[in-house]
């Protein structure tokens, strides 16, 4: 009987590590797996067709007497089947083996399948042939612009050059999303058959995964595919006994959100500092060492050998008339059940906040879900039902964006949530354009005195303004989109806003500056721990009697209700 | 040139970036290659360190610190022997990481990117460790810690501590 252990970054977070080693201190001799998906029921153990969830140490060892077919108590971590059933609604295609093989192990990867795709394009198709299959595929860039893939990859075939490069883009920015992550610690072969399949249709020898640097189990796992495939002569030269020669490195981040851009990240390999260029000249005319090179996302690659293998017509089949097959999701934030999905386009929020990720925690009321990180914006509950497709999100002043899907309740603050967002775009603007070093600075300045009880009349005005110039005068998209947050809370959110500058309220008890301490008489049994801990000395009353906050005192700082036992400061 | 400070003895011994002057230096786009491997060695990129990098491979001072102090990744101070990256990503933020910002600093008494006193730490706040699903995050050694309180963050701290003084 096969048995798995998940072993992504979350598994391996959750402690799938001392379940493995339990595993094996007990004579099971486990696989492991990349994620499935279902990070909040980590760490997982997958026994033949039985899956265990939660497992700790002790419950590995009721597991493995279940193996041993000993009497045990291994039936209380088995999955629910509605989890279960979750799971087989989505639609797998970029996560078709995430979660299943053993990313260490290319056998496996061939085992299903695996570089057939490849052998078929090279042995059978013509490069134009192959571009044509994902031109029917209707595939779109799943960095979050969802321009059509095959028109780059027939750009790039149709530029002039002896030498040409296959980039993979993943640098994954957006904070609060793990897609590409799981695909390449997962999947690694799925991405490097996708690069070969793309270097077969532009004509080039020599590719790049560009790996941001906070991932490095990512790392691990590809360097130990890449190994693999050229040890089976996957990569290499004559690949196939072809006259086909494709070989990839890796070359790891160094940090910098811009570098996710796809000519500051050409300038990043090219060890530069990573400032986006002026397009045209388009990577696919003058890339990386200003040769034609093409550029994916980590995601985009994974679907390319499904496609060839199915047809593009089985891919384009799914979805809706502008966004084709499916997306993977990462549903994180204030929801029940936090991981990846899969599912088709045309799917609505709410199918995939609701059913895959079971809803909002702790019962909640679900307020809104951002969406494109810091380039996209947050959708309000009431647009729940909107569809998920490429022209329908933008039409919100949200974008599909690479995946990410934090979903927020009623303690999230829409103006901190902007705040925060410009905050992360001002840390990381290049500096090269004034609007954007600039004027996301001044935007960033004008929301912390709103989040701080500063603000004042036409300061929405004020913001809208300078939005529109920063969308206008950057030349990069990071510029460009960086107003969107701001954008779409002051659109949905505008009360809040109203709220914090006219009456001086945060109604999600966010921005301490804004909020009041008192303490409820009722609930307070004067155990002075309150009073011992504020930092300015704000707080009064007699040992075992009601105490009270002196508010001329008071700096805001919320230790009092965060070190009360009974309940009894109350905020507002 | 005008300035003689890398003539005299370095702060870090360069004999072990060697092989990797060698690899990385002449190679189109190495650089930052180089210098991942010279920080991975010294735990940080002294000056002078620097200075001598670029004599070495032929570029201008200011080039390689215009690449430094654009990339996150470098360091120009020293940092402690555990270093903690704690995420300010999207889902952390909305998970509550400011308020593990706040403990982790109090308890360490020291501000973002600065090393405590005794050596051992330095905190620093990055966004997304791609563990969003255990959201608050932090990172060190290697080790993802999820689902992070304000107390259960200070302990790991505590552990760490204790693993040093055995
Ligand atoms: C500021 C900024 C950050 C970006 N970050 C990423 C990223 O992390 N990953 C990614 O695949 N694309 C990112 N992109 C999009 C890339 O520029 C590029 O469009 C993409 O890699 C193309 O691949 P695709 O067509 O397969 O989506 C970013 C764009 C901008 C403007
Ligand atoms: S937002 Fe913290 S790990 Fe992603």
């Amino acid at each position: 009987m096969r048995v798995t252990v998940g072993k992504g970054s979350c598994g391996i977070a959750a402690g799938a590590g001392e379940v493995f080693e339990r595993l094996e201190r007990d004579g099971v001799k486990p696989a492991v797996t990349g994620c499935i998906g279902m990070c909040w029921l980590e760490p997982i153990v997958n026994v033949g067709d039985k899956t265990f969830v939660r497992v700790d140490a002790e419950a590995a060892g009721e597991i493995g007497k279940y193996i041993r077919g000993e009497e045990n108590g291994a039936e209380r971590y088995a999955i629910r089947q509605e989890d279960l059933d979750n799971l087989n609604a989505q639609v797998r295609v970029a996560l078709r083996n995430c979660g299943v093989i053993d990313p260490e192990n290319i056998g496996e990867y061939i085992a299903r399948e695996g570089y057939a795709a490849a052998e078929k394009c090279i042995t059978e198709l013509t490069p134009e042939r192959v571009i044509e299959e994902i031109k029917a595929s209707g595939l779109g860039g799943r960095g979050g612009a969802g321009f059509p893939t095959w028109f780059k990859w027939n750009a790039a075939r149709g530029s002039k050059g002896d030498k040409k490069y296959v980039i993979c883009n993943a640098d994954e920015g957006d904070p609060g999303a793990f897609m590409d992550r799981a695909v390449i610690e997962g999947d690694p072969h799925a991405v490097i058959e996708g690069m070969m399949i793309a270097a077969y249709a532009i004509g080039s020898d020599e590719g790049f995964v560009y790996v941001r640097a906070e991932y490095p189990l990512a790392i691990i796992r590809l360097d130990i595919a890449l190994r693999q495939a050229r040890e089976k002569g996957l990569l290499g030269k004559n690949i196939f006994g072809t006259g086909f020669c494709f070989d990839i490195r890796i070359k790891a981040g160094a940090g910098a959100f811009v570098c996710g851009e796809e000519t500051a990240l050409i300038a990043s390999l090219e060890g530069e500092r990573g400032m986006p260029r002026l397009k045209p000249p388009f990577p696919a005319q003058k890339g990386y060492l200003k040769k034609p090179s093409n550029i994916n996302n980590v995601e985009t690659y994974a679907n390319v050998p499904w496609i060839i293998r199915n047809g593009g017509a089985a891919f384009s089949a799914m979805g809706t008339e502008n966004s084709k097959g499916t997306k993977v999701f990462a549903l994180t934030g204030k929801i029940k059940n936090g991981g990846l999905c899969e599912v088709p386009m045309g799917r609505t929020i709410r199918d995939v906040v609701y059913g895959v990720g079971g809803g909002i925690k702790d019962g909640k009321a679900f307020k809104a879900v951002q969406m494109g990180g810091p380039s996209g914006g947050c959708i309000p509950a009431e647009l729940a039902d909107t569809m998920i497709d490429y022209r329908t999100l933008a039409a919100t002043g949200a974008i599909m964006g690479s995946g990410g899907m934090v979903v927020m309740d009623g303690s999230t603050c829409m103006v901190d949530m902007a705040r925060f967002f410009l905050d992360f775009t001002c840390k990381e603007s290049c500096g090269k354009c004034a609007h954007c070093r600039v004027g996301n600075r001044r935007m960033l300045e004008i929301l912390e005195r709103i989040c701080a009880g500063d603000g004042r009349e036409g300061d929405i005005e004020l913001l809208s303004g300078l939005a529109e110039q920063i969308k206008d005068g950057s030349l990069c998209a990071l510029g460009q989109t960086a107003p969107n947050p701001v954008l779409t809370t002051l659109r949905y959110f505008k009360n809040e806003y109203e709220d914090h500058i006219t009456h001086k309220k945060c109604t999600a008890r966010q921005c301490k500056p804004l909020l009041t301490y008192s303490i409820d008489g009722a609930k307070c049994t004067g155990c002075t721990l309150c009073a011992k801990k504020c930092p300015s000395g704000a707080i009064a009353g007699e040992v075992k009697k009601p105490h009270r906050v002196e508010r001329e005192k008071c700096v805001q700082c919320g230790k009092c209700a965060e070190v009360c036992r009974f309940g009894a400061v109350e905020v507002d | 040139m005008g300035c003689n400070c890398a003539e005299s003895a370095l702060s870090v011994d360069t004999a072990l970036l060697e092989p990797y002057l060698a690899e990385y230096g002449g190679a189109e786009g190495g650089l930052i290659s180089l210098l991942q491997k010279a920080q991975e060695l010294y735990g940080w990129l002294p000056a002078d360190l620097l200075i001598n990098i670029a004599r070495r491979i032929g570029v201008k001072p200011a080039k390689i610190m215009g690449v430094v102090t654009f990339y996150t990744q470098f360091r120009t101070k020293p940092a402690g022997k555990h270093l903690i990256l704690l995420c300010q990503g999207t889902a952390c933020h909305v998970n509550g990481s400011a308020g593990i910002e706040e403990a982790v600093r109090e308890y360490l008494g020291v501000d973002e990117g600065e090393m405590t006193e005794n050596g051992l730490f330095t905190y620093n706040n990055v966004a997304c460790l791609g563990c969003c699903s255990l959201s608050p995050v932090m990172m060190s050694g290697g080790k993802t810690y999820g689902g992070l309180t304000k107390d259960s963050a200070v302990r790991i701290l505590k552990e760490i501590e204790r693993g040093e003084a055995v």
